[in-house]
C-alpha cells in the first residue's frame, strides 16, 4: 500500500510516515519512508512518501497512491490526483475549509485533528490523531505496532510524550470508527 | 541481528564503522551533509577520529596521508564536491592506495541543484581525473545494498591496493528503509599492510609509496601494473542483477535509484501481458559487458533509463554491440522519473517498433 503524507513544515507529516513505516517493520513488511527535501518543501508543502507491502519494495517513488494524507490546502491539491479508484483520502478539518476537487470512488475521511490534539493538552499531536484516523481506516498495521514504532522513536526527553501521543492515536481511531 | 530504520546516508557510515573505518574527512555538501554528521558522533565512540577539512582538495590529500599508513579511511561528498577531488583521486589509484569514496549524486552540471542525478556516471566509470586509472565503482539500489557495497569496498579496496567508489544518488540517501547490520569487524583480522604502507621504518628498509617517476619507462612500468590489476579486477568483480530476464523481450537497463523505480515498472509490464526484465548493474565498473551481451541474443529491445544525458547507454550499446536496438529514456536536473512515466515511454517504443 502506498501512502503519502503532507503538510506544512512543522506539521509533523515526515514523522507521521516514519512512525508508520516502523510499525510496518515492526510487523515484518517491507517499508520505505521517502521524503522530499530541498526547494521543494519550501514551496508550502512538505510530504514523504511511505510503502508497506508483503512483497520487497521496488519504487519508493510514487505517482499512484492507495492513501492520501492531506494535513493543508495546498497538499490536498496537490496530491488529490494521486489517488487510486477506491483510495483513501484523509483531510484535516481543522484547516482545510473547503471540498476538494476529486470526491468520486474514493474514501474521504474528515478529521478535526487540532481541535481533538487540543483538547488532550497538546496541538503538536494533531499528527498522531490523523495517523490515528489512517492505521483506523486501512488497518494497514495494528494499534499495537505502532505504539511499539513510538516506544522505539521517542526517546530521552521526548519519551514523556509517548503516552500522549498513543491518546492522539486512540482518538483518530475513534473518531474513524464514529464516520 | 535485529532490523532498524535508517537513512541511506547513516546505513553507509555505520556500515563503514562495522566493516573498520576508523578515519573520516569531509567537506559538508548537501544532501550527503547526514553522513559526515552521523561519523562526527558515531567515530568518537570507536576511538575514531572525524575530521571536517576546509575543503574538498584538503579532504583528499588527508585521504592520501590516512591510506599510506593502511588505515581504512573515508571520505563522501556530492557531485561538484567530487569534482574538486579529482586530481587526489588519481595521485591515489597511481600511489595504490586503498580508500572508499562516496559520491551521493545531485543534479548538474555546474552548482546545478541538490535532488538526485545520475549525471556523474561518465566521472565515476571513464576516470574523471586525469591519466590511465580505473575505480571500482558500486552503485546500489537500495539502503540494505548500500550497507553491503560499504563493506565490500573496504574489502576491495584493500584486496586490489586501489581507491573505490559508492556512487549513490540523494534520493537513496535520503530515504530510509529497514537494513540489517553486518557484525562490528575486529580490527586485528583486517589486511596486513605491512609490506608496503608506512608503518616506520626503524630496523627496515623505508617505503616507498609514489605516484611519480621521470624515468618514462619506469612510469610505464607502472602503468602496466596497474593495467594488469584493472585486467584482475574486470575478471574478478563484475557485479550485476537480473530480474525476470528469463523469458522477457523487452530488457530494461538501469542503475541505483533508477533501476529500482524500473523494477515497479517491469511488475506493471507483466500484469499487463508484456515480458518485460531488468538489467541491473551493480559494479558499473567493471561493467558487466558479457553477461548484458549474452543477454541481447535472446532479447528484442533493450530500454535504457538513466536520469542523465545517456552515460551508460554507451555501455550498454558497447555491450550489444548493434546487434539489438536499444532506446533510451531520461530525465535530468534532478527530476526523477516515477514508474508510470517510464511504462508510457516503454510502451510507446514497444509500439513504434511492433
Amino acid at each position: 500500500m502506498r501512502f503519502i503524507f503532507a503538510g506544512f513544515g512543522g506539521q509533523g507529516v515526515m514523522l507521521m510516515g516514519q512512525i508508520l513505516a516502523y510499525a510496518g517493520m515492526i510487523e515484518g513488511k517491507n517499508v520505505t519512508w521517502m521524503p522530499s527535501y530541498g526547494p521543494e518543501m519550501r514551496g508550502g508543502t512538505a510530504n514523504c512518501t511511505v510503502v508497506v507491502s508483503d512483497e520487497p519494495v521496488a519504487s519508493p517513488v510514487v505517482d499512484k497512491a492507495e492513501t492520501v494524507v492531506a494535513m493543508n490546502i495546498p497538499s490536498m491539491i496537490k496530491f488529490q490526483n494521486f489517488l487510486v479508484e477506491n483510495g483513501y483520502f484523509f483531510l484535516n478539518k481543522s484547516v482545510i475549509d473547503r471540498e476538494p476537487d476529486k470526491k468520486e470512488d474514493i474514501k474521504i475521511y474528515k478529521i478535526e485533528c487540532n481541535e481533538i490534539a487540543d483538547k488532550l493538552g497538546n496541538l503538536k499531536v494533531a499528527n498522531m490523531v490523523m495517523l490515528g484516523a489512517v492505521i483506523g481506516a486501512t488497518k494497514i498495521v495494528s494499534k499495537e505496532s505502532v505504539f511499539k514504532a513510538l516506544e522505539k522513536k521517542l526517546t530521552g526527553k521526548k519519551a514523556e510524550l509517548i503516552e500522549l501521543n498513543k491518546k492522539a492515536i486512540e482518538e483518530g481511531m475513534k473518531k474513524v470508527s464514529e464516520q | 541481528m535485529e532490523k532498524v530504520m535508517v537513512k541511506g546516508t547513516e546505513a553507509i557510515g555505520e556500515a563503514a564503522i562495522r566493516a573498520g573505518c576508523r578515519h573520516f574527512f569531509g567537506y559538508p555538501i548537501t544532501p550527503q551533509s547526514e553522513l559526515p554528521e552521523y561519523m562526527s558522533k558515531r567515530l568518537p565512540e570507536v576511538d575514531g577520529v572525524f575530521l571536517q577539512t576546509e575543503s574538498e582538495v584538503a579532504t583528499v590529500n588527508m585521504l592520501y596521508g590516512a591510506a599510506c599508513t593502511g588505515t581504512r579511511v573515508m571520505t563522501s561528498t556530492s557531485s561538484p564536491g567530487f569534482s574538486l577531488m579529482m586530481e587526489g583521486v588519481s595521485y591515489m589509484a597511481c600511489a595504490q592506495l586503498p580508500a572508499v569514496f562516496v559520491n551521493v549524486v545531485r543534479g548538474g552540471p555546474g552548482l546545478g541543484d541538490i535532488q538526485p542525478a545520475q549525471g556523474d556516471y561518465w566521472q565515476a566509470t571513464k576516470g574523471g581525473g586525469h591519466g590511465d586509472y580505473k575505480l571500482i565503482v558500486l552503485a546500489p539500489a537500495t539502503v540494505q545494498e548500500a550497507v553491503d557495497l560499504t563493506v565490500l569496498a573496504f574489502d576491495l579496496a584493500d584486496k586490489y591496493r586501489t581507491p573505490t567508489l559508492i556512487l549513490a544518488d540523494g534520493l537513496l540517501g535520503q530515504m530510509m528503509e529497514p537494513v540489517e547490520f553486518p557484525e562490528f569487524r575486529d580490527l586485528s583480522t583486517l589486511p596486513d599492510h605491512s609490506s608496503w604502507a608506512m608503518t616506520g621504518a626503524k630496523g627496515r628498509k623505508p617505503h616507498i609509496i609514489t605516484s611519480f617517476d621521470i624515468d618514462p619507462y619506469i612510469l610505464e612500468k607502472m602503468n602496466l601494473e596497474l593495467v594488469k590489476k584493472y585486467r584482475e579486477i574486470e575478471k574478478n568483480e563484475v557485479r550485476w542483477e537480473e530480474f525476470k530476464t528469463e523469458d522477457a523481450d523487452i530488457v530494461i537497463t538501469a542503475f541505483g535509484t533508477v533501476a529500482r523505480i524500473a523494477k515497479s515498472v517491469v511488475e506493471m509490464a507483466r500484469k499487463d501481458g508484456l515480458k518485460v526484465g531488468l538489467f541491473r548493474p551493480i559494479t558499473v565498473w567493471p561493467f558487466p559487458y558479457e553477461p548484458l551481451k549474452k543477454l541481447a541474443e535472446k532479447v528484442d529491445l533493450f530500454f535504457d533509463v538513466e536520469m542523465n544525458m545517456g552515460q551508460m547507454l554507451e555501455d550498454v550499446k558497447l555491450a550489444i554491440g548493434g546487434e539489438k536496438p536499444v532506446a533510451f529514456y531520461s530525465r535530468m536536473g534532478g527530476v526523477v522519473p516515477t514508474p508510470n512515466e517510464i511504462y508510457e515511454a516503454l510502451k510507446k517504443e514497444f509500439g513504434r517498433r511492433e
